[in-house]
């Protein structure tokens, strides 16, 4: 098992690699002025100049590369043209509340999905099957940042129950910074208050973030129980006469979750591309607002920064996937 | 089926007969059919359908701020007194064709990109996958956010910028369709009569692998329109005053929920077109692919 661990970590190695030659490329070697990007759209051509000088970007490419590689390893992603803030430091400060609108999300299509996935197989061609049809054609076409804005229509806007947006209320203070999920933060000082306004915030991004997802995982636990319920020991366990409910809940849901839970990693990436558009609407300050701030600027740096980022984050719960693949199925490890 | 017992027609026709009957039966697909035919017509004629074509162009009408829904505005008034139906039904052209054309070359470049690498094998497929496997380090959306950013703000750009992370899904769906079959009795057969390496690989090759090409073109262009959208929304992409869907939700935002008409109906023109189009794929699919047939 260890070697397996040790073998999927040494993979990911060149695909980080990969990554940073990806966004190296996007940097620098795409049409338009790298340099005149990075210096800012008022910049003079002898302000251009002297910026190329002092981050060393009139030296060759595979210099550049070098110096590059060797920054972010020491941390460095760059300065924001906008703010002359450390792009780094910027994203430590964003991405926490990224990672809690992502877990969030995940938390409620899994949650959500996985149990109408086996009900619409149970009932198959009954009204949850319907129900859980129609729901997933128009949960899967639906823009989630227009879902976002028909949320806050709805439930902030024309009824006020939940806030319009941000993470917290600025009148309060916020848990003690531990984790910088401010939910677990909430639950860790005990305080029940700041729990109840975080999640009142959480709420309305998550479910906004999550329904695409949990559409299609629906879809494939439904699928997957179809297939797991065709099997023959399904039916020598019908025979035995076990009652209906210790099919479904002992054998075949478990079976069934195994199989969906291998593709979830995929829907990670999802969520992660789609937090952008979410943290948009909701002003949520995350790393997703962080970006289209920033390319509304015009400001570069802190967009590749993101972009390296979120790859980092989106290869990381891969080898998660992968390794947690290989502890539900022992054939897995082999390969 | 009646169709194949008629005298004198081939095998091929009655197929697509047979074909068309299956689709007709599928309620949805026809729905799909109507909507993304809708959705097609307004990105080929929705500016000359446009009731106000002056405010297509930027003409405003302080008078008629923030209208709301009413006969002479079906879709009510902007904050520049701009006709939203108007505005939504030339923002088709852009948000429609933009995903076309996205679908289209990512489908082109993908498709070449894929049948070399699965027909030469060796150093050039595994630098063609490689390649192709980097799509799968960073969600596409982020990718084309930060290729818009380096390329810089404009219509092209940003239909260049989305088909960047597109093509890799075709190259490897048509690499592996050609692994398949480059080892086929025919292929064998072409080569050992001397046929070239190009000509058995664009006329015996990719005629056969065309088939879960057009599915998949057919099935994406729903998710391409949302993704053009999207870059809308977030602010890359077109410049006022041409008129986009995600960009006019992006305004729209700021007026809520006073002027809620503002936000909604370009919202619901985008979920119309993904659905419609996705509907549509959805039944394509089931036609063309043999796999998926009950």
């Amino acid at each position: 098992m260890l070697g397996f661990v040790l073998r999927r970590i040494a993979l990911t190695i060149p695909v980080l690699l990969g990554l940073t030659v990806l966004v190296f490329a996007i940097a620098r070697l795409l049409p338009g002025d790298p340099v005149a990007l990075a210096a800012g759209p008022n910049a003079t051509p002898a302000e251009i100049e002297a910026y190329a000088r002092e981050f060393g970007l009139d030296r060759p490419i595979p210099v550049q590369y070098w110096t590059y590689l060797t920054g972010l390893l020491s941390g460095d992603m760059g300065v924001s043209i906008f703010t002359r803030r450390p792009v780094a430091e910027d994203i430590a400060a964003y991405l926490p509340a990224t990672l809690e609108l992502v877990l969030a999300a995940m938390l409620l299509a899994v949650g959500l999905g996985l149990p109408a996935g086996l009900a619409a197989a149970v009932w198959r061609d009954r009204w949850p099957d319907t129900v859980s049809r129609v729901l997933a054609l128009g949960a899967i076409s639906m823009p989630r940042f227009f879902l976002g804005l028909l949320l806050q229509l709805g439930l902030a806007m024309a009824l006020g129950w939940l806030p319009l947006g941000g993470r917290f209320p600025i009148t309060e203070d916020p848990p003690p910074l531990v984790t910088g999920l401010l939910t677990l933060d909430a639950l860790l000082a005990g305080d029940l208050r700041a729990l109840g306004l975080a999640l009142q915030h959480l709420l309305l991004p998550a479910v906004a973030l999550s329904l695409s997802p949990l559409a299609t995982i629906m879809r494939m636990m439904r699928a997957s129980t179809l297939e797991v319920l065709s099997r023959d020991y399904v039916l020598t366990e019908r025979a035995l006469g076990l009652p209906e409910w210790q099919i479904i809940g002992k054998y075949v849901a478990r079976n069934a979750v195994s199989a969906t839970l291998t593709v979830i990693g995929l829907y990670f990436g999802w969520l992660l591309g789609g937090t952008v558009l979410v943290e948009t609407v909701f002003d949520w300050p995350g790393l997703g607002l962080y970006a289209t701030k920033s390319v509304v600027t015009q400001d570069f740096m802190p967009v590749i920064g993101v972009t390296l980022v979120i790859g980092t984050l989106f290869v990381a719960i891969n080898l998660v996937v992968d390794i947690l693949y290989g502890v539900v199925d022992p054939r897995v490890r082999v390969t | 089926m009646s169709a194949a017992l008629e005298a004198g027609a081939s095998p091929r026709r009655v197929a697509w007969r047979r074909a068309v009957y299956r689709f007709g039966q599928s309620r949805l697909s026809l729905v799909g059919l109507a909507l993304s035919g809708l959705v097609l017509a307004m990105a080929l004629f929705g500016g000359l359908l446009a009731p106000y074509p002056e405010h297509v162009a930027g003409g405003i009408a302080t008078g008629a701020r923030f209208a709301p829904p009413s006969l002479a505005h079906p879709f009510g008034t902007n904050e520049l007194g701009q006709d939203v139906l108007s505005l939504v039904l030339a923002g088709a052209r852009v948000s429609v064709l933009a995903g076309l054309a996205v679908v289209l070359l990512g489908a082109l470049v993908g498709t070449a990109l894929g049948a070399i690498a699965g027909y030469a094998g060796g150093w050039t497929d595994e630098i063609l996958m490689r390649l192709a496997d980097l799509k799968l380090t960073v969600p596409g959306l982020i990718l084309a956010m930060a290729v818009a950013a380096a390329l810089g703000p404009g219509l092209l750009n940003m239909v260049v910028a989305i088909a960047l992370s597109w093509w890799p899904g075709f190259a490897r769906l048509v690499r592996g369709e050609v692994l398949a079959r480059r080892e086929e009795p025919y292929i064998v057969a072409a080569r050992a009569v001397g046929v070239g390496r190009v000509r058995i690989l664009l006329r015996h090759l990719l005629p056969n692998v065309l088939t879960p090409v057009i599915v998949k073109v057919s099935l994406d262009v729903g998710f391409a329109i949302l993704a053009v959208a999207s870059l809308g929304f977030i602010g890359i992409g077109v410049k006022p005053p041409t008129p986009e869907w995600g960009s006019l939700l992006a305004i729209a935002r700021s007026y809520m929920p006073d002027f809620w008409w503002m936000a909604i109906f370009p919202g619901l023109a985008i979920f119309v077109a993904v659905l419609g189009f996705n509907l549509l794929g959805d039944g394509l699919r089931d036609l063309l692919d043999p796999r998926t047939r009950r």
